[in-house]
């Protein structure tokens, strides 16, 4: 209600260490922030799932190394072998942490608060300090996610999904669970009002919008879909919330026992209730999660090929029908629900055209490479990859929206293996694209070329040694939460093999991610210097100094003569014309 | 480097960078009720005695007739204490907004009698999904217009003395905290009938 208050009028004095790096209200500092943290959870969660395949490929045999730590009345890993309980929870709270508190907030918020300010030409987001308590609420719920581990029966175990009635009766890590949804929740809100505020109210002068970066259309139909999205979770974290503290049944049908015995509730609620809120916002998180690592790739490619992107509109009229399409396309993930044919026919159309504008904007990318100077340096090596990787998710998840071949392959490791076909070598693979791209922008340094190549190379090679398994063992039909990775199963037996296969390629991943942080924090050191628009680029951002000025960005506010991706016009004097370039 | 757009409209949307926010935010409010309506119209579908519960809560109309007309005449003063900001009266924007958290608090207060009276009678929102539905939403919709009268007696008190050094600010301030109160009351209008009449 009370609009965030412009800081502007702190710019000239220095602002103490509190206020400049903590309780920070500049974008770039917030957009590091969210970065930092978002990185450090995408380790944790990688952690944790690291311990999921030793379990799968070493069913009940002791963590090496790690494993002496633990004494043998732990209640989650006696003697170092993981109990099934803790398995659960692992499964849970890694889906959990790597989609809200990893992905998004490196894409969306990360990427999103740096960048766009400078791209539209703005000094800074429309409301500042609303920006800094949309921080505050994602540390406030990473802490709650954290802390949920040691209460006493873990954190949440129902599945990041929290399917009732599981989830009305799990341990007290649940509630936890609902509580820090809702701080990200607040966050994600504060953080979408403050994006599209931003985008509409603060373009420079002649940033109409077909001359906005492909970016920052992407971002700004993220922001939507967490406007809108994300609301219903909540609604229905609160009907969780009443339904585990004040004994309502929203979500316990009638009659309900478990483990033989029946459960003191009233009942008449409806377990579908809960399916159809959460996958309404479980659905366009999908595209939260891809949109902005198609804009961050768009940009990359665009400046690599050094011509302009092939089919811009195309590109930008995609992404807001993706937008529009995504809320209505939840029920094609509860098929076998049974709610009724007709439903799902209805689900099973909308899934399919929503397939065609994302095959648009990937066709437009791949066509823009077509007789492109291109420059392979190591943001565009991980852009390069990002397109075919982005193929191999979106085409297995056909199979999948059409409801007779997902009676087959529904809750099989063949849905793990396409959902992270999206976002692990597709999404985090742009995010790294993103973070080598912009870094000289942040820092003034570029990043090395070398240890870059000693990170993607290997990383592309063991990305696809962990995923692609998967498929094969989904199609023999592998059910995805089996604790002992199908060692009882009937139809895993011809596949068990590849467990192994997938856990060392999985342990390798984790090893090829140093070179990433070495270099990370030596070239914050002793990167080479760069002026202020290393990679040549076209768009606003590289208009202003690097490092941006604290609070205005710019020394002058530019002003917006052309499109975004003028590269090689005939007879410019260079290669690139920026769009700040009367 | 000044924000721009914080107190004066951007030409092309019209909006000055508050408003098009509280309009966001609203819209997100929207899809937030939006939800617990359509749970609403889900588990109805699926019960079967749903009127019987409905009778069995014995739901007070004439009140909720009351505390509708309470919060519709709070929207009036609302609008009424912006517009004396407008027409720089300073003395009647507060006297308005003072009547309109004045009205917050009677709709809460009849509200809490309301609760209690069910709490009496052993209707808790564990005794049915009627009255668990019930409880839900009326619940939301009470910490809403609690976090509203909260903002507006900021603006009763130390939030008022911007009047001094940048009152188009304050005006402006006000119609945000107005939409939002608006939004408030619209709420309860389809929540009166959805839960006390049909």
């Amino acid at each position: 209600m009370t609009e965030g208050v412009s800081t502007a009028h702190h710019a000239h004095h220095e602002l103490g260490f509190w206020r400049k790096y903590i309780f920070a209200t500049d974008h770039k500092v917030i957009g590091i922030q969210y970065g930092l943290t978002g990185l450090f959870f995408m380790l944790f969660g990688f952690g944790l799932v690291l311990l999921m395949r030793w379990q799968l490929a070493y069913p009940e045999q002791a963590l090496p190394l790690l494993g002496r730590l633990f004494r043998p009345d732990n209640p989650s890993l006696p003697g170092g072998i993981m109990v099934p309980e803790f398995y659960n929870s692992l499964g849970a709270m890694h889906g959990t942490i790597m989609v809200f508190l990893a992905v998004v907030p490196v894409a969306f918020a990360a990427f999103g608060n740096y960048i766009i300010p400078l791209q539209i030409g703005a000094p800074d987001m429309a409301f500042p300090r609303i920006n800094m308590a949309s921080y505050w609420f994602y540390f406030v719920g990473g802490v709650i996610m954290l802390g949920s581990f040691f209460l006493p029966g873990g954190a949440a175990n129902s599945g990041w999904t929290s399917y009732p009635p599981l989830a009305n009766i799990a341990t007290v890590g649940q509630t936890a669970w609902i509580l820090g949804m809702v701080a990200l929740i607040t966050s994600s809100l504060l953080g979408a009002v403050n994006f599209i505020a931003t985008v509409l109210q603060l373009r420079a002068k002649g940033m109409t919008f077909m001359r906005m970066p492909v970016f920052v259309w992407a971002e700004l139909a993220t922001a939507f879909l967490l406007l809108l999205a994300f609301p219903p979770l909540e609604a229905a974290g609160v009907l969780q919330l009443m339904d585990r503290v004040a004994g309502t049944s929203f979500f316990m049908p009638q009659g309900l026992v478990v483990s033989g015995q029946p459960v003191q509730a009233t009942g008449g609620g409806s377990v579908l209730l809960w399916q159809h809120l959460f996958w309404f916002l479980g659905h366009p998180e999908v595209y939260v999660l891809i949109l902005p690592a198609m804009g961050i790739v768009a940009e990359i490619v665009a400046n690599n090929t050094r011509k302009p992107l092939w089919g811009y509109r195309s590109i930008v009229y995609s992404i807001l029908f993706i937008t529009f399409m995504s809320f209505i396309v939840w029920a094609h993930h509860m098929y076998l629900t049974g709610m009724g044919t007709a439903i799902s026919a209805f689900f099973q159309a909308t899934t399919m055209i929503i397939s065609i504008p994302s095959i648009v904007i990937l066709t437009s990318l791949v066509i823009s490479l077509w007789g492109g100077a291109i420059r392979f340096n190591t943001p565009m090596l991980f852009a390069l990859a990002f397109l075919p990787m982005f193929g191999i998710g979106g085409l297995t998840g056909l199979p999948l929206g059409l409801s007779a071949a997902d009676v087959h392959l529904h809750d099989t490791y063949y849905v793990i293996g396409h959902f992270h076909y999206v976002v692990a070598p597709g999404t985090i693979f742009a995010l790294f694209a993103g973070i080598y791209y912009w870094f000289p922008k942040i820092t003034g340094r570029k990043m090395s070329e070398f240890l870059g190549h000693l990170h993607f190379w290997p990383s592309l090679l063991f990305m696809n040694f962990v995923f692609f398994p998967m498929l094969i063992q989904g199609l023999a039909g592998v059910n995805r939460r089996l604790y002992d990775g199908g060692l009882q199963y009937a139809h895993a037996q011809d596949v068990l093999i590849l467990n192994k296969v997938m856990s060392h390629s999985a342990f390798a991943l984790a090893l090829v991610q140093l070179p990433f942080i070495i270099n990370l924090l030596w070239s914050l050191k002793f990167g080479k210097r760069v002026n202020e628009n290393p990679w040549e680029a076209t768009t606003l951002e590289w208009a202003a100094p690097s490092p941006p000025i604290p609070h205005g960005n710019f020394e002058t506010i530019p002003q917006v003569y052309r499109s975004s991706y003028e590269y090689s016009v005939p007879g410019a004097p260079k290669d690139f014309t920026p769009q700040f370039q009367p | 480097m000044e924000i721009p757009y914080t107190t004066e409209a951007r030409p092309d949307t019209g909006l000055y960078n508050g408003k098009f926010g509280i309009w966001l935010f609203l819209a997100s409010e929207v899809m937030l009720f939006g939800g617990l309506f359509s749970a609403y119209v889900f588990l109805r579908n699926g019960a079967s005695d749903w009127h019987a519960w409905h009778e069995a809560a014995e739901l007070n109309i004439s009140l909720a007739t009351f505390n509708t007309a309470v919060l519709i005449a709070s929207s009036v003063t609302m609008v009424m204490s912006w517009a004396s900001l407008k027409m720089n009266q300073f003395g009647r924007y507060r006297m308005y907004l003072a009547l309109t958290v004045l009205c917050g608090l009677i709709f809460l207060v009849v509200k809490y009698f309301e609760y209690s009276a069910k709490f009496h009678h052993q209707h808790y929102p564990s005794t049915n999904t009627f009255l668990a539905i019930y409880f839900t939403m009326t619940g939301l919709h009470g910490i809403h217009v609690l976090a509203g009268m909260v903002v507006n007696t900021y603006f009763l008190g130390p939030g008022a003395k911007m009047w001094r050094t940048e009152p188009l600010r304050l005006t402006n301030r006000l119609e945000i905290s107005g939409l939002y109160w608006h939004f408030v009351d619209l709420v309860w209008i389809f929540l009166f009938p959805v839960l006390y009449l049909l």
